[in-house]
C-alpha cells in the first residue's frame, strides 16, 4: 500500500505538469483532503442509527437465532469438521454476525472457528486444511444483508434514493458467496 | 420488472428494522438503551476511518486532476465502452481485493465526482457492498492461527471479488441503465 500510494501522488504530479493542470492537481490535493473529512463526519449519523439497531438485534438474540437455523447447513458446506465441533456453531455465529454488518462481532467467531479447526488439523499446523480456506472464502465474499457504510456513504452525499442500491447489492453478494465456497472446495485437490 | 425490483430494494430496510424492533419487545429489551449504547460505536467508526479516507482521497483527487485517469480510459475506452463502465469505476476495481480504507476513500471520491445519484456512484455502491477485502480478511484469519501457507484461499478470494465484478456490471446495466 505504502508504494501504490506515493506512486499515485507522484504520478499524478509528474501528469499534471505534463498535461499543463499543475494547478488543478495542488487545488485537488487540498479540496479532496477537505471533502473527506466533510464525507466521514456525515456518516457518523447513518453508522451510529444503523449499529444502534443492530445492537439491539444482537442482544435480542436474533443474531444467536439465526446461527442456530444455519447450523445444519454449515455441518453440510463443513463436512470434514469433526461431530459435535464446537466450530460449527461459531462459524454460524460468524456467518450471522457477518449478514447483519457486525463486522467487530464477527470477527472474534470467525477466529473462534480458525482456532477450532486448527485443533483438529492432524497434519502441518502452518498449512491451512480444507474447512479453513472454505470458511476464509466465507469471509473473503462479505455476505451482508444491508452494505451500511455505502449506503451511509451515498446519504451522506445527498443521493435521492439510496436503498435502490440494496437487491442488486443483495443479488450480487449472495451469488458470489455461494460460488465462492464451491470454487474453494472446487480447487482444494489442485493444491496440497 | 426494474420498478418491482426498485420497490423490493426499498422495502428492505424498513422490514428488517421493525422485524428486530418488534422482536426486541417481545423479548422485553430496553431498546432505547441498547440502541444509544451501540450508536456510539458509529462514532468511533466514522472517526476511526478518517486518516485512511484523507490518505486515498487526496490521492485519486489529484490523479483525477492531472489527466490520467483520462488517459487510462482513453487506453481502455473500447472495452469500457462496450460494457458501459464509467472510466472512474477502474481503479475501484483494482482496490477491491487489496485495501477496505482505499476502497471506501475511491468510492467516496467517485460519488463526489460524479454526483450520488450518477450511474458511476450506483455501480460503485453495489461492487463496494458485495464483498469483503480479500488480504485483509487473509491476514487477519490465518495471522491469528499461525498458518503460513494459504493454498488455494487467495486464488478463490480473487476469483469470487472477480465474479462479483462482473455481477455488478452485468445487474447495475439491467437496473439502473
Amino acid at each position: 500500500m505504502n508504494y501504490i500510494w506515493v506512486f499515485l501522488i507522484l504520478i499524478s504530479i509528474i501528469t499534471g505538469a505534463i498535461n499543463g493542470k499543475l494547478d488543478a492537481v495542488v487545488l485537488a490535493m487540498l479540496e479532496s483532503s477537505k471533502k473527506a473529512v466533510e464525507i466521514c463526519l456525515g456518516l457518523i449519523g447513518v453508522m451510529a442509527f444503523w449499529l444502534g439497531i443492530m445492537k439491539i438485534a444482537k442482544e435480542a438474540g436474533i443474531i444467536e437465532k439465526f446461527a442456530k437455523l444455519l447450523n445444519p447447513i454449515m455441518k453440510k458446506i463443513f463436512n470434514e469438521v469433526e461431530d459435535n465441533s464446537p466450530a460449527i456453531s461459531d462459524i454460524a455465529l460468524n456467518f450471522s454476525a457477518n449478514a447483519f454488518g457486525l463486522a467487530n462481532a464477527s470477527t472474534p467467531f470467525g477466529i473462534k472457528a480458525m482456532e477450532e479447526l486448527q485443533k483438529e488439523n492432524k497434519n502441518d499446523k502452518e498449512t491451512a486444511t480444507n474447512s479453513m480456506c472454505t470458511l476464509l472464502a466465507m469471509n473473503t465474499a462479505g455476505f451482508q444483508l444491508i452494505p451500511s457504510s455505502v449506503l451511509a456513504i451515498l446519504v451522506a452525499q445527498g443521493s435521492k434514493n439510496p436503498t435502490e442500491i440494496i437487491l442488486p447489492a443483495f443479488i450480487v453478494t449472495s451469488i458470489t458467496f455461494i460460488c465462492a465456497i464451491f470454487i474453494s472446495k472446487g480447487l482444494e485437490r489442485f493444491f496440497k | 420488472m426494474i420498478k418491482i425490483l426498485n420497490f423490493i430494494s426499498i422495502c428492505i430496510l424498513p422490514l428488517l428494522i421493525s422485524t428486530i424492533l418488534i422482536w426486541a419487545i417481545v423479548k422485553k429489551i430496553p431498546s432505547y438503551e441498547i440502541f444509544t449504547e451501540g450508536a456510539k460505536e458509529g462514532f468511533t467508526t466514522a472517526i476511526k476511518i478518517i486518516p485512511y479516507i484523507v490518505a486515498i482521497m487526496v490521492a485519486i483527487g489529484m490523479l483525477r486532476a492531472s489527466g490520467a485517469i483520462d488517459i487510462l480510459g482513453e487506453l481502455l475506452k473500447v472495452p469500457l465502452n462496450y460494457f458501459k463502465i464509467p472510466t472512474d469505476v477502474l481503479p475501484l476495481m483494482v482496490t477491491r481485493s487489496l485495501s477496505g480504507g482505499a476502497t471506501l476513500g475511491i468510492f467516496s471520491d467517485i460519488v463526489n465526482a460524479n454526483g450520488a445519484d450518477s450511474y458511476a456512484s450506483k455501480l460503485s455502491a453495489v461492487i463496494v457492498g458485495s464483498s469483503e477485502t480479500t488480504f485483509y480478511v487473509l491476514a487477519v484469519y490465518f495471522g491469528a492461527i499461525g498458518v503460513k501457507r494459504f493454498r488455494h484461499a487467495i486464488l478463490t478470494g480473487l476469483l469470487a471479488d472477480l465474479l462479483g465484478i462482473i455481477l455488478a456490471v452485468i445487474i447495475c446495466r439491467f437496473m439502473f441503465l
